[in-house]
């Protein structure tokens, strides 16, 4: 079985690995990373969607050993000190979450989509998370947050810049 | 794109200072208070049922039917028992003495056919999907594995898919009995008289396509137990039920089994079941004595979660010349699927009352014929019955305008329930407690800018550009706050409306709610935080809300018809105001005085015109030291609540939907969209609105994008998201929300639900959008989902008829 | 759902990628990015014996400008092409059609060459690749061959690559100065595959259109090549209604349109021209 070493959430894991498994499946069965979960079979929902290697995949297609050697930021590594990521904050206000099942997936995604585009607009917003479903809120929570974590990341950006 | 607003008149959104002060009395209901729920949810620190880690956990993988009837001549398990990892494997046949039959809680006839329906196949598979044998191994690729290696011979039966084929004579039978599951008629008033002398009538055949829930979470089962007792977790909307349910099916005894429903990532009705996998999960550790977990896949959910929908509706409506409506005739083949689920067959009966709408007429007439196929069974989706009601008499009333050549919202505010005619009893013999129609249409006109999209409706037909604009109309009402026990037991429904709620004050003056509601995503713990703040006066942050878990809340009925608040909320509020009864009491003694003199406000009791005064947690805390107490006082601060409503609630509202056809390809736009609801009065703006959006989604999402395709052989086409198609973000608009408040009469929150209402109402107001762009081509209807390839058939069928009609002159 | 088992093999370079290609046969699946194949996987249409995995093979990887055309390495990412200034000064009609593939985390892993060599005619760049003459460099242990886009597609999710043969990069030529281009996408969710797609190129010249390249999407097993709209457009003034319409109207000439839930081959058929059409003009620049 092949041996890979990952980093995930800040902490390197060394694993033996059937080459079959997913990388979710490693994240969730092996490692105990429960907050990313699956919400499908063919890549649609994005629910899984992790960092990797600090861009949006799909962690259910993606198999843990092409993952060897990668950084890997999951849902539960985006807080730092008990303070949460200003998108988490920004989903909180704006209640873009309702059950919560697509909101990890959501929140890396719409993580990642500020890195092309940090100020988007209300359509580059919905086009950019066109890979991630979510069945409770409608949506328009949705982008209503992710532009508002824009906004705060911008700022605590600039306020680090000027201090 | 998006149409501005008119001048002066903007929407209504969340503001801070709803957040911080509320109605401005420091009230805590009626604030858009940020949920509790969100800190374990944007963390990732979640308890989904997949994530249950046990110590010798075992994993469960099911082979299911890959054809739609068929016989089961043979199972053959032993290959897959030496395949690597396997610990067991077992056929229907291994199950057929224990298994018994998956239950149907609304039998709605004394003469409905109610088959056996084990949870494993034994004999004979009536759907694809249905489960035929099991793996149990230990990890789940490894049962994934071994299911390739059970042989299973099959003797192919016909397949019945379409369900007037069905009832024909000489059709294959799903059952021995027969394909009909049962009659069911309603009729009030002459409907003869109505129709004989209307001088209108108009008659239409509207298919309900079958849908797919698709909850986000995949339902996932975990069973365990310690040799005498069981306790299952699963991704369920009913742990309450579903314990009473599985002790019934299974023989384990209700006290010797806990249900516990975690994080439960969505239902919309398709986890308000009782499955054939939380059955076997339970008879599996009950034979091995080890716990099990099976996750489905979303391809096998895209089979085996009951499906939605799936109705036939011929509704004919007959009017005066000047559009008041007479009388509305309904005949609905319903789709049962292969067996009858929880409550299948009263599915279409909940909307058997609806189907009057907002409006007054002489008399109706309903029957409902439920009809067995060789698919997925159906059952409650968001809605359940009240969205075909509504989406029925909202596009024939849209036709009867068109006939007549009346506006739409014109020909509705003739008939519709005048505000001053509240409580006003309906032709379905339903009494709406409390509505203002009026105000949510002015409302709702207002932010659509109505006038000012007719007028450039007007000109895209006046230049005929490729792309027409269509405006579509929805005032709906619904039934909630599911509901009265009596009238429940009135339609043979196998159990009561009631809910429970438990309120404990602990001795430090914090306060644990436990509820009967089983939340998957609503913010209950929220909602109910906010009621019990105000109730006892206490923080909102002092309030903890235990849900989902039978041993800790013992009685419930569950979350489900937009009950909880309505029923469960008030339930909290009962227990709440018991509570503080039993606190006047302590604080009474304390403060020697009568308990008439004691006054409450804020948290505070105060004996009335003087400055002594003890707070509630002082008395909790008091209480719970119970050294100076009243004689013969128990020394607890705690009450439990059942409350059992006398009426359902009424919430409505008005959508407006402009959409933009293209008529080259057929391809539709959502433009803008409005919508002004009515739920009575609000805990939760924040909630409101989200419940409002996500129903609006889903309603759009019925009229555009989701349909179950099955073949002539009833194979399901749809079993991916990939071919079932979801809306994103990408493909739906936002959307303009308002609210009226006319707070319900029957309960003292004055709510009235808000989970369905825009499910209910956004399908209607769209494919009303989509038929009023094509009006002038011809067009009365476009069937479900409007799709490009649809709306452009109907429109090349239309062209061509109307071509060959110039001919002919 | 679960993958079956399969052995896992992953080359640091391109000799040993083609090795163990060689020793494997045809039970080896070269894995790209697999966002197609690790679907098909899952849902175990697809039982591979070994998977090759050239992820990690850097010469797989980049763009480069080779005078009259650019070479793109096969195991390029989507997200790469769209963002490169090289492709989009170019050959803007391959980052405009990549940048409707799938969605953005799919685009950071999923590769030009992965997309071609899946072959789904449902995809977006095999019509790309048909309409700009690409050429599909294909290397095995017994050397190198040039394939043309116009011999590579053979039929359904099948090519001309041999058991054995990786494809290694894509030759896209430069068209030069004049052009246009646009890439019509039509789909039913923003997700979903196009249900038919248009790629069109367009040279023009004092109003008049002299030269145009169309090929579409999921008309056939394979993608296919407009030419009987080219020829009808050739010299077709721009201002004269009705001219572009007519050329259009021939673009389903030919097509073998597929039947499917989102579609009918009729309905493709009348899609084909109507988008054709709209292709045609957003790439003359009259939209």
């Amino acid at each position: 079985m092949p041996r890979i070493s990952v980093t995930v959430d800040g902490i390197r894991y060394d694993e033996e690995v059937e080459p079959r498994l997913l990388l979710v499946h490693l994240l969730r069965d092996r490692l105990g990373k429960t907050g990313t979960p699956i919400g499908c079979d063919t890549s649609n929902c994005g629910a899984c969607t992790v960092l990797l290697d600090g861009r949006s995949a799909k962690s259910c297609s993606v198999l843990a050993v092409q993952a060897d050697g990668c950084d890997i930021v999951t849902i539960e590594g985006l807080s730092t000190g008990g303070t949460w990521h200003p998108m988490q904050r920004a989903f909180h206000e704006e209640h873009a979450l309702q059950c919560g099942y697509c909101t990890p997936g959501m929140i890396m995604a719409a993580i990642d989509l500020l890195h092309d585009d940090p100020d988007p607009s209300e359509e580059s917003v919905r086009e950019g998370l066109e890979g991630n479903l979510c069945r409770c809120t409608g949506y328009c929570t949705i982008v209503r947050a992710v532009r508002r974590g824009a906004r705060e990341m911008s700022q605590k950006q600039e306020g680090a810049a000027t201090s | 794109m998006t149409e501005q607003l008119d001048a002066g008149v903007a929407a209504r959104q969340i503001k801070e200072s709803d957040v911080l002060s509320g109605a401005g009395d420091g009230r805590e209901v009626g604030r858009a208070r940020r949920r509790k729920e969100d800190a374990r949810l944007v963390t990732g620190r979640t308890q989904w049922t997949d994530n249950i880690q046990l110590p010798g956990l075992l994993h469960v993988a099911f082979l299911r039917s890959p054809m739609a009837h068929a016989r089961i001549t043979r199972v053959d398990t032993s290959v897959a028992r030496t395949q690597p990892g396997v610990v067991a494997v077992f056929s229907g046949q291994d199950f057929a003495a224990e298994q018994g039959s998956l239950p149907c809680a609304w039998p709605v006839t004394e003469d409905i056919v109610l088959p056996d329906h084990p949870p494993m196949a034994v004999t004979e598979v009536r759907y694809v999907g249905e489960a035929v044998a099991c793996v149990v191994a230990t990890d789940r690729y490894k049962a994934a594995d071994a299911l390739d290696a059970i042989e299973v011979d099959y003797e192919p039966l016909d397949a019945v898919t379409d369900m007037t084929a069905a009832l024909e004579e000489g059709s294959p039978k799903v059952h021995e009995a027969g394909n009909k599951a049962f009659t069911w008629k309603f009729a009030q008033g002459d409907i003869d008289a109505a129709f004989r002398d209307a001088a209108v009538r108009i008659d239409r055949t509207y298919v309900q396509q079958r849908l797919i829930p698709s909850a986000m979470e995949p339902r996932a089962v975990v069973a365990q137990t310690d040799g005498d007792s069981f306790t299952l977790h699963s991704s369920t909307q009913i742990p309450h039920i579903l314990r009473v349910m599985l002790a019934l099916t299974t023989g384990i005894p209700e006290h010797k089994l806990r249900v516990v429903a975690p994080d439960v990532g969505g239902g919309f009705g398709s986890k308000l079941q009782v499955t054939a996998e939380e059955v076997l999960c339970l008879l599996i550790t009950r034979r091995l004595g080890k716990p099990v977990k099976w996750t489905e896949s979303r391809s096998e959910g895209n089979l085996t979660v009951h499906h939605g929908r799936d109705q036939l509706q011929r509704i004919s409506v007959a009017a005066d010349a000047d559009g008041r409506i007479r009388g509305v005739k309904v005949d609905l083949l319903a789709g049962m699927g292969a067996y009858l689920m929880l409550v299948t067959p009263g599915v279409p009966l909940l909307g058997a009352f609806m189907y009057s709408g907002i409006y007054k007429m002489d008399a109706y007439d309903f029957t409902c014929t439920g009809v067995f196929t060789t698919k997925m069974p159906t059952d409650a989706y968001r809605g359940a019955g009240r969205p075909e009601a509504t989406f029925a008499i909202e596009r024939i009333v849209d036709e009867l305008a068109a006939e007549l050549g009346m506006d739409p919202i014109e020909l509705r505010r003739r008939n519709w329930i005048q505000h001053a005619e509240f409580p006003y009893t309906t032709v379905c013999g339903l009494t709406y407690d409390s509505g203002n129609y009026e105000a949510a249409t002015d409302r709702a006109l207002a932010l659509f800018g109505y006038d000012k999209l007719r007028a450039e409706q007007a000109d895209r037909r006046e230049r005929d550009d490729p792309v027409q604009l269509g405006i579509g109309v929805s005032t709906y009402t619904e039934m909630c706050g599911l509901a009265p026990s009596r009238v429940l037991g009135s339609l043979s429904y196998g159990a009561g409306g009631w809910e429970h709620a438990g309120v404990r004050v602990l001795p430090t003056g914090k306060v644990e709610v436990v509820t009967g509601t089983s939340p998957h995503g609503q913010g209950h713990e929220t909602a109910w935080s906010q009621i019990v703040a105000d109730a006892l006066g206490v923080p909102f942050e002092d309030v903890a809300v235990i849900h989902g878990d039978t041993s800790s809340s013992h009685k419930g009925m569950d979350t489900y018809g937009s009950r909880s608040l309505v029923v469960g909320g008030v339930a909290v509020v009962q227990a709440c105001e018991k509570v503080k009864e039993k606190a006047r009491q302590v604080a009474a003694h304390l403060m020697e005085a009568s308990p008439d003199d004691i006054e409450f406000t804020r948290g505070e009791f105060r004996v009335r015109g003087t400055g002594t005064s003890r707070t509630i947690q002082e008395i909790a805390l008091a209480t719970f030291a119970a050294h100076d107490l009243p004689d013969g006082f128990e020394p607890r601060l705690d009450a439990e609540a059942t409350f059992d409503p006398d009426n359902f609630s009424f919430p409505h509202g008005t959508h407006l939907c402009a959409v933009e056809v293209d008529t080259e390809t057929g391809a539709t736009k959502i433009r803008s969209y409005v919508a002004v609801d009515d739920v009575g009065s609000v805990v939760n703006p924040l909630i409101v609105e989200g419940q409002v959006h996500g129903g609006i989604a889903q309603g759009i999402a019925q009229a555009l994008f989701e349909e179950a395709v099955h073949d002539a052989d009833g194979n399901l086409l749809t079993t991916t998201m990939a071919d079932y198609l979801l809306p994103s973000a990408a493909d739906l608009p936002d959307y303009t929300t308002d609210r009226t408040e006319t707070p319900a009469t029957t309960n003292p929150l004055g709510v009235k639900g808000v989970g369905e209402a825009g499910t209910i109402a956004s399908t209607p107001a769209v494919v009303n959008a989509i038929v009023d762009a094509l009006r002038p081509h011809g067009v009365h209807d476009v069937p479900m989902p409007c799709t490009p390839e649809r709306v452009w058939r109907v429109l090349d069928q239309a062209r061509t008829t109307a071509q060959s009609t110039d001919g002919g002159l | 759902m679960i993958p079956a088992s399969f052995d896992y093999v992953r080359p640091s370079s391109l000799d040993e990628a083609l090795e163990t290609l060689r020793d494997q046969g045809e039970d080896a699946k070269v894995l790209a990015g697999g966002q197609s194949l690790l679907p098909l996987l899952r849902l175990r249409l697809a039982y591979p014996g070994t998977l090759v995995d050239v992820g990690r093979v850097k010469e797989l990887r980049g763009v480069a400008d080779r005078g009259d055309h650019i070479l793109i390495g096969a195991m390029t990412t989507h997200y790469d092409i769209v963002t490169s200034p090289i492709v989009r000064e170019h050959c803007p009609l391959v980052a405009l059609a990549t940048a409707t593939v799938a969605d953005p985390a799919v685009r950071h892993r999923g590769t030009l060459g992965g997309s071609l060599a899946h072959a789904d005619p449902a995809g977006d760049l095999p019509a790309v690749a048909r309409a700009l003459d690409m050429e599909f460099v294909v290397r095995s242990a017994d050397g190198e061959r040039v394939i043309p886009a116009a011999d590579f597609f053979l039929d359904y999710l099948e090519t001309a690559l041999d058991p054995g043969e990786i494809l290694t990069g894509i030759r896209v030529p430069k068209l030069g100065p004049g052009w246009g281009f646009h890439y019509e996408k039509f789909h039913r969710t923003a997700q979903a595959w196009a249900i038919v797609g248009v790629a069109a190129a367009v040279r023009r010249s004092n109003g008049t259109i002299e030269e145009a390249r169309v090929a579409l999407t999921n008309m056939g097993p394979t993608p296919v090549r407009a030419t009987a709209v080219e020829e009808a457009v050739r010299g077709a003034e721009l201002g004269a209604g009705g001219v572009l319409r007519a050329a259009a109207s021939r673009a389903d000439e030919d097509t073998h349109p597929p039947a499917d839930l989102h579609a009918r081959p009729d309905y493709r058929r009348h899609l084909a021209r109507v988008l054709t059409h709209r292709a045609l003009l957003a790439a003359a620049g009259t939209t």
